[in-house]
């Protein structure tokens, strides 16, 4: 990726924003896509363990090459490895963990997210869509804070951050925080407030690319 | 005396019938009984519905399956995944039935199915294109959608160790929806890695209970989906 064309926070800067706001302690989903390199960004002097949903509390880093094990993945089914103290375990019990409010924190991706948190990330409802759920309806219902990472707009220069999500919903009225290459903004009661802008962001230009009116 | 081994996997799958519920284990590659899968494909039996994860990837395991045109019907929460060609194409020709379910609820469905638990309420949908139509309830204030457990005729289940009771072991994520999957069909048919003595596997670490498994097939050297995805190859070749 070409990072000096682009204006603000990079992949890799947005996964370590995200990373830095995990606590010491936390049990943390990671969805598929960007999420997925938070892992590389775990703060020095925390221990967080990462769950994936296909079966496996205690996720690491992507393996050294050589090192892949066909039968130890992701959710987003990519070559993962094991830290020490991990465990696996079935489906069922992987979703009580989610389901049953145990995780403390779901990041995952988003299509669009509304002004009051509604999420829509599985499917564009558009004709020939072959729709895909997968485990982010359980995540958003049953984890206590959902973060979305994102980039701020559509490759086209879309509003991803908007009055009312038009596609199909994941979840309504679930997200806390959203994490973009321009700015950290909070879900809160009064509207979308701004925690955070990419150095070389103005309040301004981030209000353009924003649908609703964000709280400075 | 019981003795679940049985010698083949042709001979393990040959009674699965024509309009047949399948409980398909595996997410992605991890777990995927693709030999016992692709017996299926030899044995011909139509209008099966699947109980899988995900659709398959290329043109083997359970995508080829469907491109054999005996899957009438997919339950599945995730139907289109890298290499994915096969499902998606039906469907949009209209070819395929397609229950979309979430993840957890999958699980949770296999999980009630066969813990004798005909249906239950959950938060996940709720809200969503998914719960139209459904029974929602509120309790404690929140809203939750009736979902009703899954029953299959078979399962068909990848293992890493088994015993001739059928106790299993599994290997990492590998194990995903094979312990449920087990539970919950009348007949559960499963590869295993290794075939090992009673007592050769410690009690304490058995995960899925040999009363749960009907046959047992050892395959030692099963054949890898995405190395076969990569060399293009089909089944039937």
């Amino acid at each position: 990726m070409n990072t000096t064309e682009r204006i603000g926070w990079s992949r890799d800067e947005m996964a370590q924003k995200a990373a830095q706001d995990i606590h010491d302690g936390a049990y943390v989903n990671l969805g598929i896509g960007m999420p997925e390199l938070i892992a590389e960004h775990v703060p020095e002097g925390i221990e967080v363990i990462y769950h994936t949903e296909n079966g496996l509390l205690g996720m690491g880093p992507v393996p050294a090459a050589g090192e892949e094990d066909i039968e130890l993945i992701n959710a987003g089914k990519k070559y993962v490895t094991a830290i020490k103290g991990a465990c696996y375990f079935h489906h069922a019990d992987s979703f009580t963990m989610i389901r049953g409010g145990h995780l403390d924190i779901s990041i995952l991706g988003a299509l669009q997210v509304c002004e009051k948190g509604d999420l829509a990330n599985w499917s564009t409802g558009k004709p020939g869509a072959i729709p895909a759920v997968g485990g982010a309806m359980d995540l958003v219902a049953g984890v206590k804070n959902v973060w979305v990472i994102t980039d701020h707009n559509t490759k086209d220069g879309q509003f991803k951050i908007v009055n009312n999500c038009s596609f199909p919903l994941t979840g309504k009225g679930v997200v806390n925080t959203i994490y973009t290459n321009l700015a950290i903004i909070d879900v809160t009661e009064n509207g979308l407030k701004v925690r955070e802008m990419a150095p070389g962001v103005s309040f301004d230009y981030l209000q353009e690319r924003t649908e609703p009116t964000l709280i400075s | 005396m019981i003795n679940k081994l049985v010698g083949s996997d042709a001979e393990a799958v040959s009674d699965i019938f024509d309009g047949a519920t399948v409980m398909i284990g595996g997410f992605g590659e991890a777990g995927s009984p693709i030999e016992l899968i692709h017996r299926l494909i030899d044995l011909g039996s139509k209008n099966l519905t699947v109980v899988s994860n995900n659709t398959g990837s290329g043109n083997v395991g359970i995508a080829a399956l469907i491109a054999n045109r005996q899957v009438k019907k997919m339950i599945c929460s995730f139907p289109r995944s890298t290499n994915s060609v096969v499902f998606p194409e039906l469907y949009r020709n209209g070819e395929i039935e397609l229950e979309l379910v979430p993840q957890g609820t999958l699980a949770e469905r296999i999980r009630a199915g066969g813990a004798g638990i005909p249906a239950f309420y959950t938060p996940s949908s709720v809200n969503t294109p998914l719960a139209e139509g459904k029974e929602i309830r509120e309790f404690n204030g929140q809203s939750f959608v009736l979902e009703y457990g899954i029953k299959a005729d078979f399962a068909l289940v990848k293992c890493k160790t088994a015993d001739r009771y059928g106790n299993l072991t599994y290997n990492k994520t590998a194990r995903n929806f094979s312990p449920i999957m087990c539970t919950a069909a009348k007949t559960t048919i499963v590869q295993a890695k290794h075939i090992v003595e009673p007592g050769d596997i410690d009690p304490e670490c058995v995960v899925t209970p040999g009363i749960f498994v009907n046959r047992v097939v050892e395959i030692s050297d099963p054949e890898h989906e995405s190395v076969l995805v990569a060399n293009n190859s089909r089944y039937p070749r």
